[in-house]
């Protein structure tokens, strides 16, 4: 809490030219709670530095100090906040206006919901021209198509005359970042620039920011996941319920941590070198043995056999966003399905969970009809395949309490509990096999953190023991340590009960460590499948190499 | 599943923090509260009656002994205002309760149903909608004549298709919601899903709007009153003592807006304590 927390740089990264922004100790507290506990670091001409922590870390919070919007009810003190010799501690509401934009340009996460949605993206980008009177109306919309064309948008005359909503979301990103970088701003602070979006696209921004960088902008690039930060930072800081527990050149905290929360953060992410291996240390009594994968080739728990699903848009035009896929999922096996946004993988799994019907095409469980047949008689076999979805908390209704929901759920399996206290004791033993214990039995969902939720969802979907769980995007909501808690809790689940999973994600690093085979979807259609060994290490269809070369290594930095 | 409730016993000084942090809440709770001891029991409120007349006290101004004066029949106004609190609150919560059973019925068959039958539903509340509600009571009332149902009824009907269309709003939120798909996940049937997850949190939201309504319905009844379609006198039904009171404005002030000021006050409780409720109900749901 004290001083101790001000690293030093190390001497290597020591640098000739003048710091652009100088920040000492630095401390933001929102009433009683302090979110920033005095850090301090520097910020140089035509470099990154990348400040990376999980929820709560207060990284966000510290980016937004520098762009001088920590927002209501908070409390800001620094020994030093110096922007090019200017001290921002005393800016008033009116000196930031003429920083923002100007001086700093700000990337926030989500360009959908920081873009206004009733503008022209032109104007949008022209916003911060057209505050600090830059040119002409005219002049604007010239550079504004500039811009747009240095960031890669195509046809930016079109682009520029569009809504935000009608562009995807790697152009919005970088319609945003164009407006960032409008008045060539000497600092950059990016919130998560690529966090919504996918691998390719966050390549695409990437090499944005990078190309920004060689033009002399100093970057803070402020973010959760180290790989990304790998591809574009000098010097990362690591910061840990507000304070940095460890700053250095991105090659030493990448590669040679020296505290053992950096090096936590970093075993915690799967990749191909993870296989087999806990991602978390493991609990007490638990020893970190190599698994054992039982797979029976032999029987398909779940068979899809050429399944197609037509959309009708809401412009009469039909869509095929799942076409001829067929697939095996086998007892005690893994199968992952990967994918970008908009590849059709969440419908395939909706169409093997029968919630959604396919237009053609059918699926088998356990050899026998299942997509075909009316829907009162899967009721009665339902229980033989569960769910676990990205979002738990809006799975749970919100007036249940954990013991209700479990209980709920144990009553649809095979051997409903005959009591209620036999309700209650099998619910406690769910929760004790998920990492939970009897005193969430009363807690509301709503209460839990994030991990803990996907905890209880996993539970629910364990309740009526069944041999088939789909798991759609299970940790892409999840900070990378409780990421790992929970990817290393399906591991063991399965070890134990022998439960096959279709587990879909777009992130491949999960989808290497988790999976047995792979399926490759792009555009509703399965362009590669095999074993994930093989697929990954020599991916046959250009599109799985694309979706390879893209993905953010720390092995690059 | 007994053992199950929430533990109430941690938020319950959060509660008693926030009402201090809330004073509105505190002075609307009061108000109410005066208003249901004069509903259930006037006689604590005023040792007077309400009907007995005193022809050589009439038209008095207010004063310790009559404080809202009285009135052409030198009854005592603040008792008689006690004494229609009955009615006028009665007229409030039944008519909301009536606007209501009809809104649930078409709402959730509409919302539930879908189709041609929401369709149908829809463009009939559409009509309805287009009309002002007090037209519609007005409709009511000219077919059953004036009475205190009648009134009942009429403000009851006159609100309803506001609440329909919200309730259908709300049946097609929580349908598609990811919990219901994720109880149909589990193999519930249709009918289990809609009675213990959609119906429960469909209704949730509207608890808050019922308590608003309320409020509005003391108005809309003292209105169809005030212009003579409601209960027809001698009740101290607060529209009734408007209406009563119109003919002396010119000389005895008291008579009209006192009344009116009670009528206001307690449709501003009733409305604040419906806006705390709505806030935290839409706190928890999220």
């Amino acid at each position: 809490m004290t001083t101790s927390t001000a690293i030093e740089p190390g001497p290597e990264t020591l640098d000739a030219r003048p710091a652009l922004l100088t920040v000492e100790n630095l401390r933001v507290s929102f009433g009683d709670a302090e979110v920033v506990k005095g850090i301090s670091f520097t910020a140089r001409p035509g470099g990154c530095l990348a400040i990376v922590g999980e929820t709560g870390s207060g990284k966000s919070v510290t980016a937004r100090t520098l762009v001088g919007l920590t927002g209501r009810g908070s409390h800001v003190s620094a020994d030093r906040i110096d922007l090019a010799g200017v001290d921002l501690r005393r800016a008033s509401g009116r000196e930031w206006r003429s920083i923002r934009g100007r001086e700093v340009g700000f990337v926030l996460q989500d360009a959908l919901v920081s873009l206004d949605q009733l503008r022209r993206v032109g104007d949008e980008v022209a916003e911060p021209l057209r505050l600090h009177g830059w040119g002409n109306r005219r002049s604007r919309a010239e550079r504004v198509v500039e811009l747009l064309d240095a960031v890669g948008v195509p046809e930016p005359e079109v682009k520029a005359r569009q809504r935000p909503y009608e562009l995807s979301g790697g152009l919005r990103q970088r319609a945003l970042i164009a407006s960032a970088i409008a008045l060539d701003p000497k600092l950059v602070v990016a919130d998560e620039p690529t966090t919504a979006l996918d691998v390719t696209v966050q390549a695409q921004v990437l090499d944005l920011l990078a190309a920004s960088k060689e033009r002399g902008t100093s970057i803070i690039l402020i973010s959760h996941d180290l790989s990304v930060v790998a591809r574009l930072a000098d010097q990362v800081a690591v910061m840990r319920a507000g304070e940095i527990v460890e700053f250095g050149s991105a090659h030493q905290v990448l590669h040679d941590p020296k505290h053992a929360y950096t090096q936590a953060l970093l075993d915690a992410i799967p990749s191909e070198h993870t296989r087999g291996t806990r991602l978390a240390p493991p609990a007490d009594g638990v020893s970190d043995v190599p698994r054992v994968r039982k797979i029976d080739r032999d029987r398909p728990v779940l068979r899809a056999r050429n399944l197609v699903k037509v959309f009708q848009g809401p412009d009469k035009i039909d869509r095929t966003v799942v076409n001829d896929v067929s697939f095996d999922l086998f007892a005690g096996e893994t199968l992952g399905i990967v994918g970008e946004s908009g590849s059709g993988k969440t419908t395939t799994a909706r169409i093997a969970l029968a919630l959604t019907e396919a237009t053609s095409g059918d699926v088998l469980l356990h050899e026998k009809p299942w997509s075909s047949i009316s829907a009162a008689a899967r009721r009665t076999v339902r229980k033989q395949i569960g769910v676990i979805y990205q979002d738990p908390l809006s799975s749970f209704d919100p007036r249940w309490p954990v013991g209700r929901i479990l209980a709920d759920s144990l009553r649809t399996g095979s051997r409903p509990p005959s009591s209620k206290t036999e309700a209650q004791e099998r619910a406690v033993r769910l929760l004790e096999q998920v990492g939970l214990t009897r005193e969430h039995l009363t807690t509301a969902p709503l209460r839990l953190s994030g991990g803990q939720r996907q905890r209880v969802a996993i539970a629910r979907a364990l309740a009526p023991e069944p041999g088939i769980i789909v798991c759609d995007e299970p940790v892409s909501a999840l900070d990378v340590s409780v990421q790992a808690q929970v990817l290393d809790l399906l591991t063991d689940l399965q070890d134990e009960l022998g439960v096959s999973y279709l587990f879909i994600s777009h992130d491949l690093g999960v989808i290497h460590h988790m999976s047995d085979r792979i399926l490759v979807m792009k555009d509703g259609r399965l362009v590669e499948q095999g074993d994930a060994e093989a697929v990954f290490a020599a991916p046959a269809h250009p599109y799985t190499q694309r979706l390879l070369t893209a993905l953010p290594r720390l092995a690059q930095a | 599943m007994t053992t199950i409730t929430l533990p109430t016993v941690v938020r319950s000084p959060d509660w008693v923090r926030h009402l201090r942090a809330r004073p509105t809440t505190v002075l609307a709770s009061l108000v109410v509260v005066v208003a249901l001891v004069a509903a259930f029991a006037p006689g604590v409120l005023t040792p007077h009656s309400p009907t007995t007349i005193h022809l050589q006290q009439t038209l008095r101004s207010p004063s310790w002994h009559h404080l809202f004066g009285t009135d052409e029949a030198g009854r005592d106004l603040f008792t008689r205002v006690v004494y229609g609190t009955r009615e006028s609150l009665g007229i409030g919560v039944g008519a909301t309760a009536i606007a209501m059973a009809i809104a649930i019925v078409f709402g959730f068959t509409a919302g539930l149903v879908g189709g041609i039958v929401d369709s149908l539903i829809t463009r009939l509340l559409e009509v309805l909608f287009s009309f002002p509600a007090l037209l519609l009571a007005l409709l009511v009332v000219a077919v059953r004549g004036p009475s205190l149902e009648t009134e009942l009824i009429a403000v009851g009907v006159g609100s309803a298709p506001g609440y329909a269309r919200m309730v259908r709003g709300q049946v097609l939120n929580v349908r598609e919601a990811p919990y219901v798909e994720a109880a149909s996940a589990l193999g519930h049937r249709r009918r289990t899903v809609i009675r213990r997850h959609l119906f429960p949190n469909a209704f949730r939201p509207l608890v808050a709007v019922m308590t608003l309504g309320v409020g509005q319905s003391i108005v809309w009844a003292s209105s169809l009153s005030f212009l003579g379609f409601g209960v027809p006198p001698p009740s101290p039904e607060w529209g009734a003592l408007l209406d009563a009171g119109r003919d002396f404005i010119t000389t005895s002030w008291w008579l009209e807006i006192l009344p009116g000021l009670v009528i206001v006050l307690l449709a501003i409780a009733v409305t604040s304590l419906g806006r705390t409720l709505q806030h935290k109900l839409e706190g928890a749901a999220r």
